[in-house]
């Protein structure tokens, strides 16, 4: 019995509407702050009669907290707090608030510390020099517990519990299926093709350049107001409240400029916590700022998995089935983590029609680092696997592995069946141009080759395991007299450009120009609540929230225009570069500029306020629209040494309606950079819980020398979930390049290589391996 | 330590400090001058957030102490500006969308100037280019619109204002 593949009774549509905002080349909003050093960072808060905040760390990966004693530090001069679990409500928090059992961090712990750099103690006093010298009077009795460290270790029966009454480690069980998976492998055995391979995918820091940060003012009012280095001001206030015992709305949370995000600053960190607490104590300011070790031994990590994929296909390159087992290394706590578990299940699947399809993931405590959302939030990791698995299938059975995905690529209007409506979809054309580019390539002679893979992304997620009572992303336009616009949004600027993205969309939805548009962001005193930036979700999202509240203000307007000009009422006005006219006759109209006035005025002196929400609905279980992609990844392996030398990535990529060109070739290149340092350089070795390279010395990221030439070719096409067409563009581009990597060293030097990151080492025994299997 | 007070020229203006004589340039810059655009991320010399130009040479400021650059002429982020003009590479910073975080852009734009200064009047190569910034870390952009950028200005394609 075979599942049916459904295809969706609507159709996608391209307009051919001129815009006059959308898709222009346009200076960042906030370009000018950054390029002269203006833009203030939490980083460079400073408030008066501020403190410094130090953080004592664990030592040990898994031991009991007997005592602490700190008053010695409390004696030394210049000290003038020490926070430790007790001073705190004791609450365990966690993102998935929906879900009491995997809310289970206590930062500042009462009774056990998890991992290595674990915060146990903090200290506020007038230098930060002083705090860091009082850390070493602090005395923590510990009571060493045995550890463990690896997620298919920490399952076994006899491992040490890392959390009470979890058995076996096990944090959280995903499973995905439909369709008839075992019929279709029992086909695939009588007359096709069943190929099974374990990968295991490593660990990667996020590396923003601005590490965690935080400054907290408490009042005796019992208000607190936090600047922080956050992606979410949203669920920083939310997540405070909850650790604090406070209201939500006593909770100011300021970010305006934030120094990198790539899925670690969402969680409520212990640079906000641990400063919150502190000033709480003292009614003064308290700053906290990572050091860079800090940064890379206690602020999170992608999370590293272990890969089973058993796929099934016809031997003609049909896909049947796929069976997927991964296990990951959930570090000490849950955080996005399960979020990751689940997503890495459902990309795997990305972006091909299976008959029947099946995942179990499981997310395994482990006494290292906790592992949270990176960039690509487990799909990198899924694409590593499946796109390499394929593309050897495609080398077993002699087929052409273009042709083959493009026998099985999604296409518009297809259900994932019970997970997601797919409605655009340009898979079948990113196939094609990478195809054409890398065959006028030609041979590149020895030693170099040009691997590709496919992909996919989600366009924000729809779950809400946050249990957010408010929309998913708000927005209030404000007009004023003069003809400005005011637009108010939670969405977080991070760096990817989402305040320029929001006023793109607001002036071409009110037809006036990029310049007319103030964003406010980066502050819930005044922002809406919105979930933030991550998931690829503020542009389909907070566009739409953007759009619908440019339109509800512009409605307002049009009426008065209606009223003003005495039209027959069958016909239509627009506003276009703050020209207000009789779509059928441009000529006939009235400034925007001498409308808002008017309707200012016969609104009794009331400025314009248009409000817009987005909240998901009916679109599946994982999101309202998906990107898709192919990149091209040209290396050139060393085989002596296995260094790797990229010669160039070309990516043909669907994003719907690009809205921002220059912001979308900068997620483009910056994405490469990242997923190639993914590839083969980027990883974090340990050594008993230990992390060995904390310094930028020994953890390897990529420079520009190292970053090769990158180019796009976009395909055109329109989402109708999204604002003016528009789909993610900035996270999903990290997905593919791992596995074209790993296909261009198979294409390059036959290797399969199934354990990331690909260094020269590997690629060097591996070399040495398959000889040594030649030569016998 | 004993305090010293030193004087220190950046951006055309003298400051006098008395401070730490094992006090970085970087933190005289930010927290005793109080400029804050030269920016800091790491402790190890190795991702060039902190470089500022000294003597028209890109010095990473927490690599020298603030008594070490006594006497010499200290550019920052904040001096690339002339009479309210931005520089020729802000420009093309701007232009090519050169940034994302904005968090390593201060050292980007002094390592870029002091390039740009060293070579000036010269053809220099993308790979000469790519070696002019090696030493700056940026998490964001993947480099290669910082190297447009530069490229660029060295075409002649910005006039000092």
């Amino acid at each position: 019995m075979s599942t049916e593949i459904k295809e969706l009774k609507f159709t996608t549509f391209k307009t051919n509407i001129k815009y006059s905002v959308i898709n222009k080349r346009v200076h960042n909003i906030d370009g000018l702050a950054k390029v002269t050093g203006r833009a203030t960072y939490t980083f460079d808060v400073k408030l008066p009669n501020m403190l410094y905040g130090k953080i004592l760390r664990s030592p040990h990966p898994h031991a009991r907290i007997v005592n602490i004693d700190a008053s010695k530090a409390l004696a030394m001069p210049g000290v003038i707090a020490v926070a430790t679990g007790k001073d705190t409500p004791g609450v365990k928090q966690g993102i998935w608030r929906r879900y009491p059992e995997l809310c289970d961090e206590q930062i500042l712990p009462l009774e056990k510390v998890r991992y290595i750099g674990e915060p146990v103690a903090a200290v506020a006093a007038v230098t930060e020099e002083i705090a860091e010298k009082a850390l070493e009077l602090i005395d923590v009795e510990y009571e060493v517990l045995p550890p463990v460290f690896q997620p298919l270790d920490a399952i076994r029966k006899d491992a040490p519990i890392i959390h009470e009454g979890v058995e076996r480690n096990i944090n959280v069980t995903r499973h995905i299926e439909w369709g008839d998976v075992d019929d279709a492998f029992a086909e695939a055995e009588k007359d096709g093709y069943i190929r099974e391979d374990w990968f295991r995918t490593s660990s990667q820091h996020h590396m923003c350049m601005e590490t965690r940060a935080a400054v907290s003012s408490f009042t005796p009012d019992g208000k607190l107001t936090v600047y922080c280095s956050t992606q979410s001001p949203y669920y920083m206030q939310a997540l405070l409240a909850g650790v604090l015992d406070m209201r939500e709305g006593d909770i100011r949370v300021i970010a305006h400029y934030v120094g990198g995000g790539f899925g670690g600053k969402f969680e409520l960190d212990a640079a906000i916590f641990c400063s919150a607490v502190l000033s709480k104590k003292t009614f003064r300011p308290v700053k906290i700022v990572f050091t860079r070790e800090e940064d890379f031994i206690a602020s999170k990590r992608r999370t590293p998995m272990h890969y089973y994929i058993r796929t099934a296909m016809k031997k003609d390159g049909t896909f049947l089935a796929r069976e997927v087992r991964v296990f990951t290394n959930g570090g000490a706590y849950t955080g996005m983590g399960a979020t990751a578990l689940y997503l890495t299940g459902f990309f795997c699947s990305f972006p091909y029609k299976w008959r029947g399809y099946r995942y179990d993931g499981y997310r395994v405590y482990t006494n290292t680092l906790p592992s949270t959302a990176m960039r690509g939030f487990g799909a990198p990791q899924a694409m590593f696997c499946s796109e390499q698995q394929i593309e050897w299938m495609c080398a077993d059975l002699g087929l052409d592995p273009y042709e083959v995905r493009r026998k099985n690529a999604h296409t518009e209007c297809y259900e994932v069946p019970g997970q997601a409506y797919i409605q655009s979809c340009g898979m079948t054309q990113c196939i094609d141009k990478i195809e054409a580019w890398a065959k006028s390539k030609g041979n590149l002679g020895p030693n170099r080759a040009i691997g590709v893979s496919a992909a996919g992304f989600m366009s924000g997620g729809i779950f809400n395991w946050f249990d957010t009572p408010y929309s998913f992303s708000s927005a209030v336009v404000v007009i004023n007299y003069d003809g400005k616009v005011d637009l108010y949004v939670g969405c977080q600027e991070i760096g990817q450009g989402s305040n320029t993205t929001m006023a793109i969309i607001c002036a071409e939805t009110l037809g006036v120009k990029i310049e007319d548009i103030n964003v406010y962001s980066g502050d819930t005193a005044h922002s809406p609540a919105d979930l933030g930036a991550w998931g690829s979700r503020q542009t389909l999202m907070a566009g739409n929230a953007v759009k619908m509240a440019a339109e509800d203000a512009k409605r307002q307007l049009l009426e008065f225009a209606y009223a003003e000009m005495g039209l027959n009422i069958v016909y239509d006005l627009d506003i276009k570069d703050r020209w207000v006219h009789v779509i059928a006759r441009p000529e006939r109209g009235m400034k925007y500029e001498d409308l808002v006035k008017r309707a200012i005025r016969g609104k009794d002196g009331q400025r314009i306020i248009g409000r817009g929400y987005y909240t998901p609905h009916r679109k599946g279980m994982i999101s309202p629209a998906y990107s898709y992609m192919m990149q091209a990844v040209d290396a050139e392996i060393d085989p002596e040494t296995g260094k790797i030398t990229l010669h160039e990535v070309m990516t043909a990529h669907d994003c719907g309606q690009p809205i921002n060109p220059l912001g979308l070739i900068g997620q483009l290149e910056g994405a490469a950079s990242m997923a190639l340092g993914f590839g083969y350089l980027e990883d974090q070795p340990m050594d008993e819980g230990k992390i060995l390279n904390p310094n930028l010395v020994d953890y390897k990221v990529i420079r520009a020398t190292e970053m090769p030439k990158t180019d796009m070719i976009e395909i055109d096409t329109y989402e109708a979930e999204g604002p003016y067409g528009a789909k993610e563009a900035g996270e999903g581009l990290t997905n593919p390049t791992a596995a074209a990597l790993g296909n261009a060293i198979f294409h390059a030097l036959g290797l399969q290589m199934k354990e990331l990151p690909i260094t020269s080492e590997k690629i060097v025994n591996a070399l040495k391996e398959k000889k040594e299997k030649q030569g016998k | 330590m004993e305090k010293r007070l030193i004087t220190l020229n950046v951006n055309g203006i003298d400051y006098e400090l008395y401070i730490n004589p094992k006090t970085l340039l970087v933190e005289a810059i930010r927290d005793h001058i109080g400029l804050t655009g030269t920016k800091r991320g790491c402790d190890t010399v190795s991702c060039g957030a902190c470089t500022v130009m000294i003597d028209d040479m890109s010095v990473k400021s927490c690599s020298i102490l603030a008594v070490q650059a006594e006497g010499k002429k200290i550019t920052t982020v904040e001096g690339l500006e002339k009479n309210g003009e931005l520089s020729p590479i802000q420009k093309a910073f701007l232009d090519n969308g050169s940034y994302q975080c904005g968090f390593c852009t201060p050292g980007m734009l002094m390592s870029a100037s002091a390039f740009l200064k060293e070579n000036e009047g010269k053809d220099v190569t993308e790979e000469e280019i790519r070696e002019g910034i090696e030493g700056n870390i940026c998490r964001c952009t993947g480099y290669n619109s910082i190297v447009r950028a530069i490229e660029s200005v060295v075409k002649g394609n910005y006039k000092e204002g």
